[in-house]
């Protein structure tokens, strides 16, 4: 297959940057989006030329850092899937795909289409997290824990905080990685202790990192590589609630 | 009040107050539209007129009136305010983005559509509010005011419209509202979304249904 790339290309931080085209020739169908990017990396290699700057690591779907948007869509048009798990055969052969990175104020760019995400990080250091020693793993049922809410806060654990949801988002919100974090917690006798003061902190500190406000388009689950639900951010909103008022 | 001001100064806070008063406007507009449908009475308007006449006699009427004007105005400034920052949350726009594919054009369209709303509003009540306290004279039927009013083709289709894009703004709203208090949860979404038909289409209908009785009878 052959595609015509426009690809954003930004120098650094503070530089302003713009579409650049590149072709990509005898691309399998089988190929990845990021096998494909390598591939017209080699290419730029040969000529000597600046290679395109996307991040990626463990291009299985689990790591998060593979985020792209793609045609308009993040991680393409593909539902459920990463970038890296994106394949090429989802595309007509002889069109051209753009690809810019995420944008968000609280995403600045660092190069081409990496973007720094720390700001996601900051978050779940808020409160994304239970403080007690864990210790080894505890004997098996010794904390009985419901099976629908094992399985509920097993899917909102999916998530692999890539930043899609706040990328889609046309407020720029992240309330479904928000939530998802909230909801795995809320949901297990572990993190029950710590849900009140988790659920503020977080909220604070993602409002201080200059994202968005949710105003509900639902845009997030569609796009979320992990598809995870709109019901977490309901369930975020009512701790939110409880914590402020009950 | 530090904690208000928290509150308020939180992302989620503010969702909740635009959430909150949107319902109870809406709450408020059901009274409203079972009230004016008095104006149906095949008595020439004899039944419309004393409950226009009546209505602003009463103190209870006067006090939630005000309640009213400070809902409308905490509703609009505090959607305003989280629209200005979620502008400013996007930084560079994308070149290329396919909304239409991810989410739904109401979705996107909450301040455009609740804009015109506020003007129609504005204009609402010039017309059958501040003409009826402050300008009315002896003898004044607010029916003759409705009748001569929604004759006229040209605000008979603006109230129309306006009410098409009421019914707009609340497809969303009434559902966005319910996700932000956490009540929209996988048993109720069937549920919320079927009371939601009868707050986003049968309440404007009621209300356009006025004008269009007038300019068709009339
Ligand atoms: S590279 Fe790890 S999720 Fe794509």
């Amino acid at each position: 297959m052959n595609f015509t790339l426009k690809i954003w290309r930004q120098q650094n931080r503070t530089s302003k940057g713009k579409f650049i085209e590149y072709q990509a020739i005898n691309i399998s169908p089988d190929m990845s989006f990021l096998e494909m990017l390598d591939a017209v990396n080699r290419d730029l290699t040969k000529k000597s030329e600046d290679n395109i700057a996307f991040d990626h690591d463990c291009r299985e779907g689990i790591c998060g850092s593979c985020g792209l948007f793609i045609n308009g869509r993040a991680h393409g048009p593909q539902r459920g899937v990463t970038t890296c798990e994106l394949r090429m055969r989802h595309f007509v052969d002889g069109t051209t795909i753009t690809v810019e990175p995420w944008r968000s104020r609280a995403f600045p760019v660092i190069k081409d289409l990496v973007v720094d995400r720390t700001a996601f990080e900051r978050i779940i250091q808020a409160g994304g997290y239970v403080s007690v020693d864990t210790g080894s793993a505890p004997e098996a049922s010794s904390i009985p824990v419901p099976k629908a809410n094992a399985d509920e806060a097993m899917d909102a654990a999916a998530c692999i905080g890539c930043g899609a949801c706040a990328a889609a988002c046309k407020n720029s919100s992240p309330m479904l990685f928000l939530s998802a974090k909230v909801s795995q917690f809320a949901l297990l006798p572990q993190g029950n202790a710590e849900r009140r003061i988790r659920v503020q902190q977080m909220v604070k500190q993602m409002d201080e990192d200059g994202f968005g406000l949710c105003s509900n388009t639902y845009a997030c689950e569609v796009e979320c590589p992990k598809k995870i639900s709109v019901v977490h951010i309901a369930r975020m909103n009512r701790e939110f609630l409880r914590a402020k008022f009950l | 009040m530090r904690a208000f001001i928290d509150f308020y100064n939180s992302s989620v806070g503010k969702k909740l107050i635009v959430g909150l008063t949107g319902l109870l406007l809406i709450s408020y507009l059901v009274i409203h539209l079972f009230g004016n449908l008095l104006i149906f009475r095949a008595d020439g308007g004899e039944a419309f007129d004393t409950y226009a006449e009546v209505l602003p006699q009463i103190v209870v009427i006067r006090i939630i009136e005000i309640g009213l004007f400070l809902l409308f105005i905490l509703h609009i400034i505090t959607a305003a305010y989280t629209w200005i920052l979620n502008k400013a949350a996007r930084g560079d726009a994308y070149k290329i983005q396919k909304k239409n594919e991810t989410s739904k054009v109401t979705s996107r369209t909450m301040f455009l559509t609740g804009s015109i709303v506020f003007i129609f509003l504005v204009v609402h009540m010039r017309q059958f509010w501040f003409n009826s306290r402050y300008e009315a004279t002896e003898g004044y039927s607010m029916f003759e005011v409705v009748r001569a009013t929604f004759s006229n083709p040209v605000y008979g289709a603006f109230y129309i419209v306006a009410m098409f894009l009421l019914g707009f703004h609340l497809k969303h709203g009434f559902q966005s509202a319910c996700q932000t208090f956490g009540i929209r949860t996988k048993n109720y979404v069937s549920f919320i979304d079927l009371i939601g038909i009868v707050v986003w289409l049968l309440i404007p209908l009621g209300f356009a249904s006025m004008p269009l009785y007038f300019l068709l009878y009339f």
